[in-house]
């Protein structure tokens, strides 16, 4: 190493570093100004007009884009996903952590990352081939908000267990030994102790997950059934957000156009409240 | 051990194998499927009949063509973004904050915003009309945040001292940065460019929108082409007679989808037991 390019004599290079750097910080950070620019520019000229964008009507070619039975729908099903995913995989993780044997744990741990490597069209192509002919036969139509809210939670599953173990293996590091000595059986430290003192640590996780299921697209297009409505049963089928501009973003114009990128626009809302929320509530822990 | 908590452990086993049973079914029925149609042949080949014969070489070389303008995009900007945030920026500055809140923010965007962000851009208002271009760049924008937070906590984890000795040494900046933190940040850096492209090759609905469907042999980034995650979804959805391809093609991109995740993992475990060794 010769002295010369490594030594403090060339101010002029860390500058460069410097500002390169954090040229390239901003133009990163101000992506997402970026994208919200464009989307409510170009939302705008419908944002103004009385479109009725908050009926459940969606019949684009009359001009009525109402995205309330949308919006609905993917909270729904997002919700439901969450319903599943969250109390499973909080007790798959103490499955791991307190009673499985290491022989088992480690291959388990080892499938969970594999299914956070599954591309989400996978999923979907599943959900299309096997799990919605399998609902088919017990209440069809098959294609529904429970297809939807199923393989939603089998795709934020893998992520909820990987936080819920982090955070109550170092629950357990701190509280396990101290109250087992105090007499009390590991089910109740579990119950009592470690899961009250994680839960600050897994609600902004779950909030995070939450916004992943509502901006999920395509596996939720392959077997959510994609009709306009309101379900009045788990069995019906639905259209979400998501799907929406996916399925129609391929001929859409004029006013059809504009209300596509207001829904992404409301998605993207979505998305950033929930990210705010758990940053928030992630911060005061 | 009480009788209770072996029945509870044994109930939780249940739970946990149970679990599990969506995804076996998964990987069987994909595997199942696909290796039945999927040859030498099928790799190279260009798809007939709207996909239902011939093979996916052009959507392969699409793929690449996609990835490597993404990540030749993401590399430059994000390395420069998680340098200024790990190396540069005062922790307890407002301008960290902003950035950190603006990075977090742009990593919950949801795919199919970026989509039509893309779309509007790239596609629109650049006028490169669908093109292996504009999905590239719209990828790339994608799988910043997720890039610069791995890059930023692999400069983050060189350590301490090696900053206070450069610095003792009268080390400038550029060459602490160029002959020591990145050597050692190196192989935490290639385990997030490695899951960051995982990320990308996985995306579907953004490529909708900016790479287009079509699948004939690319000639130039201009061109439209579609990914192997695309042409899955078109011969599922929209191509009656596709399921045998599309099987073939879920298992070529599964494929792919696990090697890169083991790959992380490799780079992870070396990054990981040349720490504890030290």
């Amino acid at each position: 190493m010769s002295l010369n390019t490594t030594s403090s004599l060339q101010p002029s290079a860390d500058r460069l570093l410097r500002s390169a750097s954090l040229l390239c910080a901003l133009i990163a950070a101000s992506l997402l100004l970026w994208i919200l620019l464009f989307l409510t520019q170009a939302s705008w000229p419908l944002l103004q007009k009385p479109a009725g964008l908050m009926s459940a009507n969606w019949h684009p070619s009359s001009g009525e884009f109402g995205l309330q039975a949308m919006l609905g729908a993917s909270l729904l099903s997002s919700l439901l996903a969450l319903l599943l995913a969250v109390p499973a995989g909080l007790l798959v993780s103490l499955w791991m952590i307190f009673y499985a044997p290491a022989y088992l744990a480690r291959p388990y741990s080892a499938m969970i990352g594999l299914m956070a490597s599954i591309p989400s069209v996978v999923y979907g192509l599943w959900g299309l081939v096997v799990l919605v002919p399998l609902l088919n036969q017990w209440v069809p139509p098959g294609a529904s908000v429970l297809a939807a809210g199923l393989v939603l939670a089998l795709m934020i599953l893998p992520l909820l267990v990987v936080q819920a173990d982090t955070t109550l293996r170092v629950a357990a590091n701190r509280h396990l030994a101290p109250a087992l000595s105090l007499g009390v059986s590991q089910w109740s430290v579990i119950r009592r102790v470690l899961i009250p003192a994680s839960w600050p640590r897994l609600w902004p996780s779950i909030l995070l997950q939450l916004g992943r299921a509502l901006g999920e697209t395509m596996a939720v297009m392959m077997v959510a059934g994609n009709v306009v409505q309101w379900p009045m049963t788990p069995f019906e089928p639905v259209r979400t957000l998501t799907a929406n501009i996916a399925l129609e973003m391929s001929y859409a114009t004029g006013s059809h156009l504009e209300a596509l990128y207001v829904s992404g626009l409301l998605l993207l809302i979505l998305a950033l409240l929930l990210m705010g929320l758990a940053r928030i509530y992630g911060s005061r822990t | 051990m009480s009788n209770s908590e072996l029945w509870r452990g044994r109930a939780l086993g249940l739970l946990a194998l149970l679990v599990m049973v969506a995804p076996l079914s998964l990987l069987i029925s994909v595997f199942g499927e696909g290796l039945q149609s999927l040859s030498w042949s099928f790799l190279i080949d260009e798809p007939l009949q709207a996909g239902r014969a011939g093979g996916i070489g052009p959507i392969i070389l699409s793929t690449a063509l996609v990835l490597l303008i993404c990540m030749s995009l993401a590399l430059p900007l994000g390395l420069g973004a998680a340098l200024f945030l790990a190396q540069e920026v005062r922790p307890d500055s407002r301008l960290n904050l902003l950035l950190q809140w603006a990075l977090d923010g742009l990593g919950a965007v949801p795919s199919v915003v970026f989509g039509l962000f893309g779309y509007r851009v790239f596609v629109v208002e650049f006028g490169w009309g669908y093109s292996l271009l504009a999905g590239g760049c719209t990828l790339a924008c994608m799988i910043l945040p997720l890039f610069i937070r791995g890059t930023e906590q692999a400069l983050r984890d060189c350590p301490n001292s090696y900053n206070q000795a450069a610095a003792g040494l009268a080390i400038s900046r550029f060459g602490y940065l160029r002959r020591i933190l990145l050597p050692v940040a190196a192989p935490g850096i290639a385990g997030a460019l490695v899951l960051s492209a995982g990320r990308a090759l996985a995306e579907t609905a953004v490529l909708l929108f900016t790479a287009g469907y079509v699948m004939r042999w690319p000639e130039s980034v201009f061109d439209s082409g579609r990914t192997l995650a695309v042409h899955i979804y078109d011969l599922a959805m929209n191509v009656s007679g596709g399921g045998p391809s599309s099987s073939a093609t879920a298992l070529v991109l599964l494929s792919f989808a696990m090697a890169i995740q083991l790959l992380a993992w490799r780079i992870g475990k070396k990054t990981f037991s040349r720490e504890t060794k030290k």
